[in-house]
Order: structure tokens, then C-alpha cells, then sequence
């Protein structure tokens, strides 16, 4: 039988742990996706339907960049809106292109029941063992907290820097050493070790810096290119950026009762996706009085818009500034860099007369 | 000699410049097209600016740039200041009307808000991902219907009852037209039904979720159309503010900010004269492909943009 080697298309630096849980708990040889890069983008704008959201062509175009790299087996999970049609589509597009892939789509098994899940999984490796997975998966999910942790930390230090480009070379040290670790103990040292060296990172920071807070949908929010790399172009005005939207705070420990009760003046109802999420973020921004709030979200997508007038009311009520970001499947940077110069024009003239 | 401070502001369609004084009064303005060839426009505003202060005795000791092609122009004059066209507008029309609350701007292919409150921006919105409701909209239509767009807003006037055309996209407002003209409406009430289209199009796109307080100042190239004026008068039940430079407020703008930055370097007009040339290329060392853009003065490369990562520096 064929070797497997599986994979699952990138979103952030969260391959790394994907590769202890594909390799470690699934007993299979894990491709490393390649970076999303505009290659990635023009393979899927390519191949799927036009007004589809663009999470979809990232995923599709790294879909064949994982193929090329040599996978033969494809996971694509489900999800609470559209993301959980995007399974079948890339099957099926997959196949029509004449790609000869197993493709396991989770969507398939969306159940509660952890048997039925676990039987989806196997189509990745039938011969996979609960044991092992049940083994490395306390480790996995504190592999993508701690990765989540230090994010944060960089996030909100990286736009201070004394030496340019200190905190990338740590994380990805970081992130390299990462990929050796398989025991608990060994990811508890590292993290530690690292975090030790991000805190000693030389910075320059005022005592009061211009603050802003990120929010908006999970894909465009967490993969940087496809949202121009605002982080980082943020940073580099000497700006604290703050992002709440990762694995940790949604897949594994999302607060819904809480955010639910924190909202209720603004939303009564449940909402689907990562619209509750958005509203609670800026809500808790705009209480904290950062100097403004950034959504970011794919041409389309519906649980972000729903959630756009609700961001208005909040803008108005505690009177921060929100500014409005839709990615789709553009590369120029001209419309980006006007709003995101003139945001920053503005919110630091509104802090100076605060003042 | 006195001092004069030079404001530039490319757009996709028109390039405006302005000339002003210690006392920022315009010495000299210009507003020409753009041509899709920033360079050249740039040239051809120069060699007017130049022609128009002849008599004085004015040295230009700083340039500023704005407008989407601000950071090539910006390199091309060796500008002290470029800056991005919201703050722009929002200086330029603060120092002609320092009690505005809402600006207004519709230029060739962008539109813009700016809410003011106290000298200070407070919040703003841009037109994305669409150009409907913007200067390029009605200049076509005014070819479609065979008439200048100068006389455009003219004709609105002339209207007793305005057409009611589809605002919501430009290719729906386009067939809207055309049927509605088919069946025997009146010019004029069509080219007054374009500017309520373009009116309501900027305040449910533009606008949207946007308190509008007066006193409301409105510029870009659109605001020259009394057609659109009057619209918005119409629908926001408000008098809207046009200064006869209403065209030329992001060029004020960024030379009153080029003066303020206190940055000075002697602008001498005979780059007229330079050759400058921009060269592209797909950067091969890794799958992302930037695109670098190198800008030459004569044969040297004086800047260069484009590559996500220091591996593509040219530099």
C-alpha cells in the first residue's frame, strides 16, 4: 500500500501542531502546506466559482500546492456557515481537475457523538489507534495555546522593537523547536525557555501607546496574507495590536455562555459563526478604551455583515472608531495602505487632543 | 524670493496641483487629466505651474504628494511629505472651512466621508471594492447620452421630474437608462435621475451607518456637477458648501501639511526636463512572485517598492 501522506491547507503558524497530531496521532507522514503566497491564490481564484468567499480559493489553491508537494490524502473540515459546503466543492473540484487524492471531509460527520467522529477520521488512516491519539492530543491542543500565548505576547510588543526584526527570529526558532517536541514536558521547557527569551526582547515601548484591536472572520483574520499583513503593518506605526480570534479562545475553550450574556444588550439572540465573537471583542475594546477597532472579513461573508451594524452602534455609543476591511481576491496594495495611513492619522490626532 | 510650497494630488483620472504662499493663498493651481500615466501628467502640471508663476518670485523649498500615485510622484519630486488623500482632504477643506463637521468628496473613481468634530477627524469611510456613484460613472453616461459632462449639471436643472434610476450598481443604473430612454423619457430628466442615483448610491454605500451634520462641505472633481450638488441638498434637507476650489482641496492639503512638516529642499522645476521611467518585475525567489516596481531618473534607480520581504529588496 501506498505511503500516507496527509495534510490540511495553512491558516497561520498552526501547522506545526497539525503535524505533531497528523504524524504522532494519526500514524501518518504529514506535509507541511506550503505558504500561502499569491501563487496560492491565483491557483484557486482559478478553479473555483467567482463569488464564492475567498478562504475557499486559499484553501483550494493550497489543496493543489499540498498535492504537488506530495500528499495524497486531503482533510477538510466543517464548519457553522458556508465552510461547511467548502468540503464537497473541493472534493469535487479536486476530481474533476483530475487530481486522485483521498479527500476526507469532516463536514460529513458533524455529530456530536465522539464514535462517529472518531469514524470519520479514520477514513484519513484506518489503521489509526485511539491510544495514540488519545495520547498526543492533551499535548497538541496545549501546542496550539501556547503558539496562540506567544502570538499575543509578539502582537502586542513587536511594534517596540529596538533591533528590527528580533521578535520574527525568535518566533521562528520557536516555532522550529516546536516541531521536535513530542513530550509534554519537553513542550512545557520550551515554551517557557522561549518565552523568556521573547520577554527579553529589547523594546521601546511609551506609557501609554496607541492601542487597536482586530476583529472580524476566523480564516481572513488568522492567515496573514490574505489580510495584506495588517498585523504587521500595524506594528510598524508603533501601534499595540490586540486579537482575541485564534484556536485557543474558538475551538478550544470558547466562553459562548459568557460572550452571550456580555452581548445581550447589543444581540439577544444566538448568532451563528464568529459574528457573537466580533461583537464581544469590540464591545470589550471599545469598554477598554483602545484608540480604534479594525473587522476584517472575506468579500461576502455573511455572519460578519450581520454583525456590521451591530459595530456601528457600538462605535457610536462609545464614540472609537471602527474601521471596515473586505478582502477578496485583489493584490494591490493602494486602497489598503490609504485607509490604513489615514486610520492612523486619525486615531492619533484623536489621542493627542485627548490628551 | 519668497517661499512657495508645492501640492500634488494624483488621481486615477485627474492630477491637481497647487502653489501656495507663506500665507497658504494659492499662487498657482492647475487640474489636468491623468491620463493613466502619472509621470507624464505630473510633467504637464509642472511645465503649467512653472508658466503661471513666471512673474513672481517665489522658490518652492518643499513638495508634498497625494492621491493613489503619491509615492511614485513622491519619489519622481523628491517630496518631503506624502501622504495618503483622506488626511489630505481633511486638512485642505478644515483650512478653507474651519467650522465643517461632514466633507464630502467624489472623485473620479473613489468616494469618501470625513466626519469632523472639533478640528479633528473622527471618523471616515472610503468606497471599496466598487466605483459606482463616482466622477468616471457620470462621465460615461454623459458620452452615452452625447453631452459634456461640463454641461451635465446644467441640464439636471433643467428637469421638472427627475428620472428615477437604479443607484445601487453601475451596470443596473446603466441598463436602467437605456431602457428608460427607449421609452421616451426626456434628456434632461435622465441626466437629473443620474445625480439622485449617484446622491443616493454615495449614502447607502459611502455613507451608510454615518451621522451627516451640517455645516457639510463637498468636494472632488464631482463636486463641480450643480446637478449632484442639488441632490444632495435635496436628499439630506441641508445646504451643502462647494468652495470654487473644490477640485483642487487634496493638493491644498497636503502642501499645507509639506509647509508644516518645516522639511525644506530647494524643488526645481527643470525635472521637467529628466527622464523618468518606472521598470516592473516579478521578484523569482519564492512562489509569492511580488511585483517590484524600480523607479529610474535618467539611468539611476532612485527607489523601489513592492517586495513583501527582505529577500526582494533591491536595495
Amino acid at each position: 500500500m501506498e505511503e500516507i501522506k496527509a495534510s490540511y491547507p495553512q491558516l497561520g503558524n498552526y501547522c506545526t501542531p497539525l503535524e505533531l497530531l497528523f504524524t504522532e496521532g494519526f500514524d501518518v507522514k504529514y506535509i507541511v502546506p506550503p505558504p500561502i503566497t499569491k501563487k496560492t491564490l491565483a491557483l484557486g481564484s482559478r478553479y473555483s466559482p467567482d463569488y464564492v468567499c475567498a478562504p475557499f480559493k486559499y484553501h483550494l489553491g493550497n489543496f493543489i500546492e499540498t498535492i504537488e508537494a506530495g500528499a495524497n490524502t486531503l482533510v477538510q473540515t466543517g464548519g457553522v456557515c458556508r465552510l461547511q459546503y467548502y468540503g464537497e466543492l473541493h472534493e469535487q473540484i479536486l476530481q474533476d481537475l483530475g487530481y486522485r487524492v483521498n479527500f476526507v471531509n469532516m463536514s460529513k460527520v458533524q455529530d456530536t457523538n465522539p464514535l462517529t467522529f472518531y469514524n470519520g477520521l479514520k477514513e484519513i488512516n484506518p489503521q489509526m489507534s485511539l491510544q495514540k491519539i488519545g495520547k498526543i492530543l492533551p499535548i497538541v491542543l496545549k501546542m496550539f495555546e501556547y503558539i496562540d500565548e506567544a502570538e499575543n505576547f509578539i502582537r502586542k510588543n513587536i511594534g517596540f522593537e529596538s533591533n528590527k526584526g528580533a521578535f520574527e527570529k525568535v518566533h521562528a526558532d520557536f516555532l522550529g523547536d516546536l516541531r521536535r517536541v513530542r513530550k509534554k514536558k519537553e513542550l512545557k521547557n520550551t515554551y517557557r525557555d522561549y518565552m523568556k527569551l521573547f520577554k527579553g526582547i529589547e523594546i521601546n515601548k511609551p506609557a501609554d501607546p496607541l492601542k487597536v484591536g482586530i476583529i472580524g472572520e476566523y480564516y481572513t483574520i488568522m492567515e496573514p496574507f490574505s489580510n495584506h499583513y495588517l498585523e504587521k503593518e500595524l506594528a510598524q506605526m508603533g501601534i499595540v495590536v490586540d486579537r482575541w480570534m485564534n484556536v485557543t479562545n474558538t475551538l478550544i475553550h470558547y466562553p459562548k455562555k459568557q460572550i452571550q450574556k456580555r452581548i445581550k444588550n447589543y444581540a439577544e439572540y444566538p448568532w451563528v459563526a464568529t459574528s457573537m465573537a466580533t461583537i464581544d471583542r469590540a464591545l470589550e475594546f471599545a469598554r477598554k478604551g483602545y484608540d480604534g477597532i479594525i473587522h476584517v472579513k472575506s468579500f461576502g461573508c455573511t455572519p460578519e455583515i450581520d454583525a456590521m451594524p451591530i459595530l456601528q452602534n457600538i462605535s457610536k455609543d462609545y464614540k472609537i472608531p471602527i474601521l471596515y476591511f473586505t478582502f477578496d481576491t485583489q493584490t494591490s496594495e493602494t486602497g489598503f495602505n490609504t485607509r490604513l495611513e489615514a486610520f492612523y492619522d486619525m486615531i492619533i490626532m484623536r489621542k493627542e487632543t485627548k490628551k | 524670493m519668497s517661499k512657495g510650497y508645492l501640492g500634488i494630488d494624483i488621481g486615477s483620472i485627474s492630477t491637481k496641483g497647487v502653489i501656495i504662499d507663506e500665507n497658504n493663498n494659492i499662487k498657482a493651481s492647475e487640474y489636468l487629466w491623468t491620463e493613466g500615466d502619472p509621470l507624464k501628467a505630473v510633467k504637464r502640471l509642472l511645465s503649467t505651474l512653472k508658466l503661471q508663476l513666471a512673474d513672481s518670485q517665489i522658490r518652492i523649498v518643499t513638495v508634498g504628494t497625494t492621491g493613489s500615485a503619491r509615492k511614485l510622484i513622491g519619489a519622481m519630486t523628491g517630496a518631503s511629505v506624502v501622504k495618503n488623500e483622506i488626511t489630505a482632504h481633511a486638512i485642505g477643506a478644515m483650512s478653507i472651512h474651519p467650522e465643517v463637521r461632514t466633507i464630502i468628496e467624489i472623485g473620479g473613481q473613489d468616494s469618501k466621508i470625513i466626519l469632523i468634530e472639533n478640528g479633528i477627524v473622527i471618523d471616515y469611510a472610503m468606497n471599496t471594492l466598487c466605483a459606482a456613484g463616482t466622477g468616471s460613472f457620470l462621465s460615461s453616461q454623459a458620452q452615452r447620452l452625447h453631452i459634456n459632462i461640463e454641461d451635465f449639471g446644467r441640464i439636471a436643472l433643467q428637469s421638472t421630474k427627475a428620472t428615477p434610476i437604479a443607484a445601487r450598481c453601475t451596470v443596473f443604473a446603466e441598463s436602467d437608462l437605456v431602457h428608460k430612454a427607449q421609452i421616451g423619457h426626456k434628456k434632461e430628466d435622465i441626466v437629473a435621475g443620474l445625480c439622485k442615483a449617484v446622491v443616493a448610491n454615495y449614502l447607502n454605500n459611502v455613507g451608510k451607518g454615518k451621522k451627516i451634520i451640517s455645516p457639510v462641505v463637498f468636494q472632488g472633481g464631482v463636486s463641480k456637477n450643480i446637478g449632484v450638488v442639488k441632490a444632495f441638498e435635496e436628499l439630506l434637507g441641508m445646504p451643502v458648501a462647494v468652495d470654487p476650489n473644490s477640485h483642487l482641496t487634496g493638493a491644498l492639503g497636503v502642501a499645507l501639511l509639506a509647509k508644516k512638516s518645516r522639511v525644506e529642499k530647494d524643488f526645481f522645476f527643470d525635472i521637467t526636463d529628466i527622464e523618468f521611467k518606472t521598470v516592473g518585475y516579478d521578484c523569482k525567489k519564492c512562489s509569492n512572485n511580488c511585483e517590484i516596481i524600480c523607479i529610474y531618473r535618467e539611468d539611476q534607480i532612485i527607489d523601489a517598492w513592492g517586495n513583501k520581504c527582505e529577500n526582494g529588496a533591491v536595495h
